[in-house]
């Protein structure tokens, strides 16, 4: 792929200018909630995500926290365009993308790819793990035949699967397992951007911690750009450059990991490090008794 | 799956696959412990493990067994018409004496009454009897009425399923104005009871026969019953159909094609199609059986196969004019409807079972009143 980031690693490209890769300026995503007898009418909206702006640099990863229902994954669908944005613009290496038709994003769709939630949902229980794999390569018109086949096997062993899953159905792998090949399915044509919509909520607390450092070593390798979306603002700062916090289809707070994490201004942000469980019973214990005394 | 851990090499595997292989099928936990268990691996692919289920089934087996012995049968209609009864399904045989042994028997007694079976007596000739005053031979016309209600059954069948998948398709993954004009226009079929509905429309075109541009279909056709019972069947399919693919269109993997640039034709042939074809070909299966009732419901009442060709419905027809004197002519038939369709929903049960194990879909069209769209897990 065409990717010039020059050399640059991960750590480098925050701190050198090398321009954003995507900035979402004042993305607005309303549903409207309709009812009526025979036509449907509006009468009122949820504003799953109500106007939000970020940018995020080459080769950097953005967290993005909130709690549930606050308009993350909303917010992801609505950048990659798999939901249509109500209103305001997403700009994709300086090229306006928000609005465009299906033919239109076809190629950019090579640039930017999703990692979904839940692993048991996103992958197709009727398709073969190579056809998953394979298909971006078969639409974009890429590989086929055995050119495809080596691709794909290539992108397995890359995961952490073996080459000889290629013919087996998703329900013959667990749930990390499954999660590595919705990873190979969105590396397969090494996209510059790739969005984790809480790629680990839905896997137990061991397999999160291959899979995050599954996709920090890949996005060395491969020198990706993550927007990295989770309600467990403890995996995200271990993971994340910058750190945005969500809330009611707003952000918040936005700064650099450690910043937010230690010194957060929003007393949202505040309220989302506090619910982090502490492993030491003790401390926890005496958390708790600060909080009952200052509230 | 001990083979899982073996080569992904790391850490990583050995612990996932041992926390959740035996849970991981889709279809009944029972299946993958005894999967796990086996150690050796055959292809796991979704059919297949249908098809491992169903082999279990020996009652479905059988069933499907006497419905192929049937379908053999009646596919070999000319060979017995011809090698052994020498006589056509239409042919009459009124003032025909049987020679049988030393015995001159009449095939119509001067009272009207028929003989009776004479399985191999007469080396062939009307083993199951002669069918009232006319003096058809009832083999015969058993066998090549059993190929017109196959044929309406099957075809119709074919029918419903290729309508049905196309509106479920169109109306459950465009939705909008698409689907409200479809499930409309579904719903006024649906409002009608299928037999009365069926009824009309096959008194309306028996009568008259069918033109539609160049095809013309005689009023005798065998045609208009089976699109009558095609098209009068397909909304009790099109709508859980539609309803499965609502459930399928928001699901991740959905929107995962989508990111990967697919077009709405790859989505709705690609990816939900496969997922519907457990269900399509239960129904399927299903609908023959309802369908061949249907067609005896018709063709009893004038309505469907037109005389004088043959079906079961024709036959209990005619028979039931004689019920006292030669109760046969009617229990022949009717034995005949009930041992197919017995078997095809025996079998259909079975394939369900096997291929859908959690789901509780239902052919209701029977039943006609039962919410369509009662399809989820129960």
């Amino acid at each position: 792929m065409g990717s010039d980031v020059s050399g640059a690693t991960s750590t480098e490209a925050t701190t050198a200018p090398s321009g954003a890769l995507l900035e979402v300026t004042d993305l607005v995503k309303h549903f409207p909630i309709k009812s009526g007898l025979l036509f449907d009418r509006e009468v009122d909206q949820v504003r799953a995500v109500d106007g939000i702006s970020f940018s995020v640099d080459k080769g950097e990863t953005l967290g993005l926290v909130g709690e549930s229902g606050s308009g993350k994954s909303t917010a992801c669908r609505a950048v990659l365009q798999l939901l249509k944005p109500t209103s305001g613009s997403v700009k994709f290496e300086g090229q306006e993308i928000a609005g465009l038709g299906r033919r239109e994003l076809r190629p950019l769709r090579r640039e930017m790819q999703m990692i979904f939630q839940d692993p048991y949902a996103s992958l197709n229980p009727r398709k073969r793990v190579g056809q998953i794999v394979g298909d971006q390569l078969k639409i974009q018109k890429v590989a086929s035949g055995g050119e495809l086949r080596k691709r794909v096997e290539g992108l397995l062993d890359r995961v952490g699967l073996s080459p000889e899953h290629y013919n087996r159905f998703p329900h013959e792998f667990s749930g990390g397992q499954r999660q590595r090949i919705g990873i190979a399915r969105a590396l397969a044509l090494e996209p510059k951007l790739v969005i984790c919509d809480e790629p680990v909520s839905a896997l137990d607390v061991s397999i999160q911690a291959q899979i995050v450092n599954l996709l920090d070593d890949l996005q060395d390798e491969l020198r990706l750009t993550y927007v990295f979306v989770a309600h467990d603002i403890g995996v995200v700062r271990h993971i994340s450059d910058r750190i945005a916090v969500m809330n009611q289809g707003k952000i918040v707070e936005t700064g650099p990991a450690d910043q937010v994490c230690e010194h957060p201004r929003d007393a949202y942000t505040k309220k989302l490090l506090a619910a982090v469980p502490i492993a030491d019973p003790r401390e926890s214990a005496a958390r708790r008794a600060e909080r009952t005394a200052a509230g | 799956m001990p083979s899982e851990s073996e080569k992904s090499g790391a850490e990583t595997t050995a612990l996932e696959g041992a926390v959740v292989s035996p849970g991981t099928g889709p279809g009944g936990s029972e299946f993958a412990i005894v999967e796990a268990d086996s150690g050796a691996r055959q292809g796991g692919g979704p059919w297949a493990i249908a098809w491992r289920r169903l082999r279990r089934n020996h009652f479905a087996l059988f069933a499907l067994g006497v419905f192929l012995l049937i379908v053999v049968c009646c596919l070999l209609a000319p060979v017995w018409a011809n090698q052994v009864a020498h006589t056509g399904p239409n042919q009459t045989h009124t003032l025909e004496k049987l020679h049988e042994g030393g015995e001159v028997k009449e095939v119509v007694e001067p009272s009207g009454k028929a003989i009776g079976p004479q399985f191999f007596a007469a080396g062939g000739k009307f083993f199951l009897g002669a069918d009232g005053h006319l003096g058809r031979d009832e083999m015969v016309r058993l066998l090549y009425g059993g190929r017109s209600s196959l044929f309406i059954g099957i075809v119709a069948a074919i029918i419903t399923t290729i309508l049905a998948v196309v509106f479920g398709l169109l109306s459950g993954f465009y939705g909008g104005w698409t689907d409200t004009v479809i499930s409309r226009a579904m719903d006024v079929i649906w409002a009608f009871p299928v037999v009365l509905l069926a009824i009309a429309l096959g008194i309306v075109l028996a009568v008259g026969g069918l033109e539609i541009g160049p095809i013309h279909l005689k009023s005798s056709s065998l045609w208009i019953p089976t699109l009558i019972i095609g098209i009068v069947y397909t909304p009790y399919m099109a709508r859980p159909l539609r309803g499965e693919i609502l459930a399928f269109r928001e699901k991740e993997f959905i929107e995962a094609a989508v990111a990967q640039g697919a077009g709405p034709s790859r989505i709705m042939f690609l990816e939900i199609l496969p997922n519907l074809m457990s269900t399509i070909i239960v129904f399927f299966t299903l609908n023959i059986a309802n369908n061949m009732l249907l067609e005896a419901v018709l063709s009893y009442l004038g309505a469907g196969v037109q005389p004088p060709s043959s079906s079961w419905g024709t036959m209990i027809s005619e028979g039931f004019e004689a019920l006292y004197s030669q109760p046969l002519l009617t229990i022949i038939p009717g034995t005949a409807i009930l041992l197919t369709v017995l078997s095809v929903n025996v079998f259909g049960d079975g394939l369900r079972d096997a291929l859908d194990p959690k789901s509780k879909v239902r052919f209701e069209a029977r039943a006609g009143s039962s919410d369509p769209e009662a399809i989820g897990p129960v």
